[in-house]
């Protein structure tokens, strides 16, 4: 057993290092001179940066070529802590930068990896186009039920019945069922994962980063600063408890069924996994086709 | 039963349990219980000394348990824990 | 360096305003259009989308609303293409945010905005020039931008290569302001061969990675660039950031960055100013106008000297970093001063500020449908004699 004391380096420094020899495992991964990062305590979003990490290391893509691309919000700062080529763009608009990234230079392996709200509320019609061409990119949406980072108000995955800032009184609104919405607009890989299925999601991650085309992955994460506190339910590990009892693993099921109502189980899995040829397959296809010869595919 | 059941499958020597050593980088941590909860081996519990956060990290209670499993190293969302293979330097 | 000759359409064409700017796009290296279609900038994007497919590396995207291509050009730049986006007024209002990210990150793109008739919907098939102030002072915040506007399709041509020329040179997103006039007015546009033509290459850092810092400026205040996939692994932020990319929420980095992003182009405004003048060494009256707007200034000027006024006229062609300079000395050296824009006011606020009430500043400016009436500008041109100072 050992333990690291490092008083003395956190008085002196706003960042931690370390001082022992044996390095973090996840170290290479991430921004070690901005961090502790943000993200409270037991929230959810800190535990998937860590599965995307160890995805990045299974998937065994030189992280030179990865891309990390985020929008507004505390999913969204995730950019910032990743050791990549990232880019911290505005709210709601990280799908079509990673769009015009991609399409720039298809050897780029692009990751968006946001909220919520960032990707279906006002980046919704971003979403939608994006996956129905089939861009190639990954897309992690952390669904914690709320735009956190500005105080906790009411978002479009917000399930009926929550009180929040904006919904004092309880929302009376249907929130989005995203798998359903992400596989009826085409997406080719769809899952939805909890904070607590750490290695389902990573395994997603893996899949998903490899499988050419738009794939979507939702976790649900624990917000236990505004979401968990608002609904009086306690804190993130509470809440990842909660998972643990009524969660259920259904993978393949129909994404109709899986919607998310207050104090009824979860349906969490990998729904939908089907080919589709990618936006830039699709394209050079068409144009030899039209153009002949005279048409050189595109490289980028 | 025939005797060649009983004796070692594929003349393999006895599986081992893994054993692993856990490095708990106390300044990082934001005490959110995680790797206590969910350790398999329960090795770990809440120590009562602060950081200097503020927060009570983990603390290693039955060593001899942990078998490098790698589900604290994951779950923590500080990266504030991991283990290793004292003989191989595997980190899962 | 020179132009990239599979770009380039030497010859002789018979073009209008908008496909001359595609063709100065391709001609500049522009590899990367992300557009919406908007009345009167649509045929930009559509010769882009007949051309791109037989360029090798060049893709046109038509992408779900302005908001994603003005940011999908930025995406396209830190994979390392040029990139352009097209649109008009409702479209160019819907873009702000973006050119405010672009300010900000400093990304290289170009925005070209063919005005037409506004506010709000206006008069989608009918020049304006309405949104000057807007491509100044569009997005919150304090940044500063350079806009430039032709007067015919030859200079919708030439100035969108000095427009990507500029945005590479200052890292700045560039506004070109065309109005519908010039965008759809046809006439002889001439492309000369690809190595007499010279392209300001993106300015790319020699440093390796871990020695560069990807926002600290070199002497001319602009940083050097790097792109996504060199193996930096750096981030960029539209947060206030320090010259590593990390966001800082501090007001000394707020000042030493905002500071730097305006002052880039103020301090080098002299090197970018152009405007093209007639007549002015002894001119009692000037004319200050850009645009379309200047081919009826240049009617007024002519009736008027055979009125027996001595008028000139200065015509911008870069319209933003504003030319206060020359303003100035003409409104030393001269009587008066006549702005004659399609709009009610916007470059006459300017002109207004710099002649600092040596002499009156007369507008002769409309809402916009159709060009000026020559009569209406030569009125304004006798007003403005008659107060004379």
């Amino acid at each position: 057993m050992s333990v690291l004391n490092e008083l003395e380096k956190a008085s002196l420094s706003p960042s931690v290092g370390q001082t022992s020899p044996e390095k973090h495992p996840m170290d290479d991964f991430m921004r070690m001179d901005r961090m502790p990062h943000i993200w409270c305590s037991t929230c959810g979003i800190g535990v998937s940066v860590n599965c995307f990490a160890k995805a990045l290391e299974k998937c065994k893509i030189p992280l030179d070529e990865v891309v990390v691309v985020s929008g507004i919000g505390c999913t969204g700062r995730v950019a910032g802590y990743v050791k990549v080529d990232s880019f911290h763009t505005t709210h709601g608009r990280a799908i079509p930068f990673a769009t015009g990234m991609k399409l720039a230079n298809p050897k780029l392996k692009v990751v968006v990896f946001s909220g919520d709200g960032d990707i279906i509320a006002i980046g919704g019609n971003h979403f939608l186009n994006a996956a129905r061409r089939n861009i190639d990119m990954t897309v992690i949406c952390i669904n914690n039920f709320n735009y956190a980072m500005t105080g906790g108000q009411l978002a479009s995955t917000t399930p009926e019945g929550s009180i929040l800032t904006t919904s004092p009184f309880g929302s009376h609104e249907e929130p989005f069922n995203l798998p359903f919405l992400a596989e009826s607009v085409g997406a080719v890989y769809v899952a939805r994962w909890t904070s607590l299925h750490i290695y389902n999601q990573t395994n997603s991650m893996v899949e998903a980063m490899r499988k050419p085309g738009f794939t979507f992955i939702e976790i649900l994460a624990p917000c236990p600063t505004i979401y968990e506190r608002q609904q009086k339910f306690g804190d993130g590990l509470d809440r990842l408890r909660w998972y643990c009892d009524n969660s259920e693993i259904r993978n393949g099921a129909n994404t109709r069924d899986v919607d998310i109502r207050l104090n009824a189980g979860v349906v969490v899995g990998k729904f939908v996994d089907k080919e589709r040829p990618t936006y830039l397959e699709s394209m050079n296809a068409h144009y030899k086709e039209k153009l002949g010869d005279r048409y050189k595919p595109y490289e980028g | 039963m025939p005797v060649r059941q009983r004796e070692r499958p594929f003349g393999l020597p006895k599986p081992e349990t893994p054993h692993g050593e856990i490095i708990i980088l106390e300044e990082r941590c934001k005490g959110c219980g995680f790797c206590i909860e969910y350790c398999p081996h329960h090795v770990l519990i809440t120590a009562k000394k602060y950081n200097a956060k503020g927060y009570h990290p983990p603390e290693v209670e039955k060593a001899e348990l942990c078998v490098n499993c790698g589900f604290c190293r994951m779950i923590c969302p500080e990266f504030a824990i991991y283990t290793y293979e004292p003989r191989t330097g595997e980190k899962p | 360096m020179k132009a990239d000759p599979r770009g380039v359409l030497t010859g002789s064409h018979y073009l209008d305003g908008d496909h001359a700017c595609c063709e100065g796009a391709l001609t500049a290296g522009c590899r990367f259009i992300a557009g919406y279609p908007i009345t009167p900038s649509t045929e930009v994007v559509e010769r882009f989308a007949r051309r791109a497919p037989l360029i090798e590396g060049a893709l046109f995207i038509q992408m779900e609303d302005e908001l994603a291509a003005s940011i999908a050009i930025q995406g396209a730049v830190w994979a390392g293409k040029k990139a352009m986006t097209v649109t008009s007024g409702p479209g160019f209002s819907l873009m702000m945010e973006h050119i405010g990210l672009a300010a900000m990150t400093e990304t290289p793109c170009l925005f070209v905005d063919v005005q037409r008739g506004g506010p709000s919907t206006g008069l989608p098939t009918l020049p304006g020039q309405a949104d000057m102030m807007q491509a100044r002072w569009g997005s919150h915040g304090d940044y500063e931008i350079i806009a430039l506007s032709p007067n015919s399709p030859q200079e919708a041509f030439n100035l969108t290569i000095d427009a990507f020329n500029l945005s590479e040179q200052y890292r700045v997103p560039v506004m070109f302001m065309m109005d519908e006039s010039v965008g759809h007015m046809m006439e002889r546009v001439v492309i000369p061969p690809a190595d007499q033509i010279e392209i300001t290459p993106r300015r790319y850092t020699k440093l390796p990675p871990g020695k560069y810092l990807p926002f600290k400026p070199e002497p001319d205040l602009v940083p050097d660039m790097f792109k996504a996939g060199d193996g930096y692994r750096l981030h960029v932020t539209g947060l206030t950031h320090d010259f590593r990319g990390y966001p800082d929420m501090s007001a000394d980095i707020q000042e030493q960055l905002v500071h730097r992003l305006v002052d880039k182009i103020r301090v080098n405004a002299p090197k970018i100013w152009r405007y093209e003048e007639t007549s002015v060494e002894d001119a009692d009256v000037v004319i200050v106008t850009y645009g379309i707007t200047s081919r009826l200034a240049i009617d007024a000027l002519n009736i008027a000297r055979e009125k027996g006024i001595k008028v000139g006229m200065l015509r911008l062609i870069v319209v933003w970093p504003f030319p206060e300079r020359r303003i100035r000395e003409l409104a030393v050296q001269g009587k008066a001063m006549v702005v004659a824009e399609m709009n009610y006011g916007q470059m006459f606020y300017e002109v207004d500020r710099c002649a600092q009430g040596k002499v009156p500043v007369v507008l002769a400016g409309h809402g916009g449908g159709t060009v000026h009436r020559v009569e209406d500008i030569v009125e304004r041109i006798m007003e403005a004699y008659r107060c004379r100072s």
